[in-house]
């Protein structure tokens, strides 16, 4: 193929593709009989699942104390995997809204993908605070609905219910928003496939043509969603933050938590789709529409929002001193130096110090230390919320009360089956769908410079005009 | 709107550029084209087909103060009216903790209404099936779709030289 590479830009779909190497290349894994590695991971998602399951019922059945909480310590490894989930479930959003409207065209490689990634991790998330109540059957009394005591409104002052408000609409606009990124492609699915998979992917492509007039309004409608889940994605981890920026525990009562948490989630959720990418175009074989190009354009991303994480624990270490708040200082020194100085150094060393690798650019561009790395963060920002968590509730302010949290086996299956959960869900949806989102991925095509052929084409470096017919 | 079948005469073409100028020479000629379908959204068609701009982002808007209005005044009105409670000393009616609600409200009333709101206007949603003229338009072709029913013969011949003459792929009709 006599592709104009730019010398400027890299093409963002490498490989010379015509639309219809596109449709075939990111269709047909979903009409293959599945490959043994899907299959082995399949059955080790669902054993993580069923550990979940178990645990839950578990917790259900005995009570939350099956869990190591206590009169201090009442928030643990469950509120951790909450925050965490939430903060993998930002990036999704993030490189489908945000860059879209930065016009950022190499997201369309990675969007779909990374939007399914944001739903099952908000799923993740939102079992934690339902199992935490101990009562799960009056789950739905954080609901403002007319009731029979009074009614009894539920307190609209409370950040913990502004999240409910915050993780429903989350959850909700993303759904949308990704579904309707879908619908096209489940149209060319449907239009690939014979028989009873015809008929199921008509229903799931809602009848899509492709008429133009359709495409006008699909597009107003997905800059309208961008530019609506923008400021959603800021304020739900900020809503997130206010959990704990709004309580009167040393520790937690800062302001700085809003921008950090935020850009901690950025940070974690790059690092889960780095994961997840490097495994989905190795498996499904999409080199050429997830490129190295897009690998690096997210560890830079990486990088700058871990630098700005640094500077986050650095500026709380700082102010807590400055402040000359004995509490607040107290609290910082027993993060650091106090019982769970372990965690304080995975944070450290996981979050702030390994990122910088990235400064060079050889490793930014190497799939081995990015997958590493991937890993790397994503035990680190959870060791993030368990500082902030654990350590600080740890030591509150009657010495007598001082106590040394360990989880328990039914925490921990919870925790290593909420994995298995998400990537149940992941594996059933590369199945069903296309990865790569198909028209967005074609719309770019030229535009990435390899295979214009419009009124300003440079004819002279680009094939004959019968080679496209 | 009636059911009865149309018979459609339509061409494929291989690339949106070829469709671009297809959609120019038919608008010179004063052919009307009764509908486009591409395989993904084309830049540059819109104006070219008289789409005068989507009015989505407007019923987005009017959803949207729907929702910041039923957030705020209905936490106004529990808290200062139907159950009125003190929370941490604060007064009543303490707008800035409504705030956080209010956002939320007002971005889930204009998204769930703006996608609502498209598939009707587009006549789309779970269960709908619309029969398409050809399996590869949602893959690589390019459609350009004339409703031939009841049309002279020398129309339809007319519209057949369009074709030919704008380097259509294919030319088929098409009873649907």
């Amino acid at each position: 193929m006599s592709a104009v590479v730019s010398p400027i830009r890299e093409p963002l779909v490498t490989g010379g593709k015509t639309y219809h190497q596109i449709t075939e290349d990111i269709c047909s894994p979903t009409e293959r009989t599945p490959s043994a590695a899907w299959v082995l991971a399949f059955i080790v998602a669902v054993t993580g699942l069923a550990l979940f399951v178990f645990g839950v019922a578990w917790t259900i059945w005995q009570g939350i104390g099956t869990w190591d909480l206590n009169r201090t310590i009442g928030w643990s490894w469950d509120i951790t995997n909450f925050v965490w989930w939430v903060g993998i479930g930002h990036a999704g959003t993030l490189i489908s809204a945000i860059l879209l409207l930065f016009r950022q065209r190499w997201r369309t490689g990675v969007n779909r993908a990374a939007e399914a990634m944001t739903i099952f991790a908000v799923i993740c998330a939102g079992q934690f605070p339902l199992i935490h109540m101990g009562r799960i059957w009056l789950a739905f009394f954080i609901f403002p609905y007319p009731n029979t005591r009074g009614p009894l409104w539920v307190n609209f002052n409370s950040p913990l219910l502004w999240d409910v408000f915050a993780i429903s609409t989350y959850f909700t606009v993303s759904l949308l928003f990704w579904y309707t990124g879908l619908v096209p492609d489940f149209a060319t699915v449907r239009d690939r496939a014979k028989g009873i998979r015809r008929k199921l992917y008509n229903f799931l492509s809602f009848g899509w043509t492709g008429s133009a007039k359709h495409w006008q309004r699909w597009e107003a409608l997905s800059l309208v969603l961008a530019g609506l889940a923008t400021p959603l994605v800021l304020s739900v981890h900020t809503i997130v933050s206010f959990d704990f920026a709004t309580s009167v525990i040393p520790g937690w009562h800062t302001t700085i938590f809003p921008p950090y948490f935020v850009a901690g989630a950025i940070f974690s959720g790059f690092a889960m789709v780095q994961t997840l990418m490097i495994m989905t175009r190795k498996i499904l074989k999409l080199e050429d529409y997830i490129t190295l190009e897009h690998i690096e354009s997210m560890n830079k991303v990486i990088l700058a929002t871990g630098t700005i994480v640094g500077v986050a624990y650095l500026t709380e270490l700082f102010i807590a001193w400055y402040s000359g708040y004995i509490y607040e200082q107290f609290a910082f020194y027993n993060r650091v130096l106090g019982p769970y100085y372990w965690s304080y150094i995975g944070m450290m060393s996981c979050n702030v110090l390994s990122p910088q690798i990235f400064w060079w650019k050889s490793l930014r561009r190497n799939i081995f230390v990015t997958f590493v790395m991937s890993i790397f963060v994503n035990i680190g920002m959870w060791f993030e919320r368990f500082v902030i968590i654990a350590t600080t509730l740890a030591r509150d302010y009657l010495p007598s009360s001082w106590s040394y949290y360990v989880p328990t086996w039914v925490e921990i299956i919870i925790f290593i089956g909420s994995l298995g959960l998400f990537f149940t869900l992941y594996l059933i949806f590369v199945r069903v769908a296309p990865v790569v989102a198909v028209a967005e991925v074609k719309s770019i095509l030229k535009a990435g410079g390899d295979q214009y052929i419009g009124p300003n084409a440079n004819k002279a470096h680009h094939g004959s005009k019968e080679a496209a017919h | 709107m009636s059911n009865q079948k149309k018979d459609i005469l339509y061409g494929l073409y291989n690339d949106e550029e070829y469709l671009l100028k297809a959609v120019d020479h038919a608008n010179a000629e004063g052919i009307e084209i009764t509908e486009v379908f591409t395989p993904f959204p084309v830049h540059g068609l819109d104006p070219k087909l008289g789409f005068s701009e989507s009015r989505l982002h407007i019923t987005g808007f009017v959803y949207g103060m729907l929702g910041t209005l039923t957030a705020f005044l209905f936490m106004t009105w529990v808290f200062t009216r139907d159950w009125p409670i003190i929370f941490g000393g604060k007064p009543y009616f303490s707008a800035p903790a409504f705030i956080p609600i209010t956002f939320e409200l007002t971005v889930l009333f204009a998204a769930v209404g703006m996608v609502v709101t498209f598939y009707i206007i587009c006549g789309l949603g779970p269960g709908v099936t619309i029969p398409t003229l050809d399996d590869r338009i949602t893959d690589d072709k390019f459609c350009i779709a004339f409703d031939v029913t009841n049309a002279e013969a020398s129309f339809t011949d007319k519209l057949k030289g369009f074709f030919s003459q704008t380097g259509a792929e294919e030319v088929n009709t098409k009873n649907i």
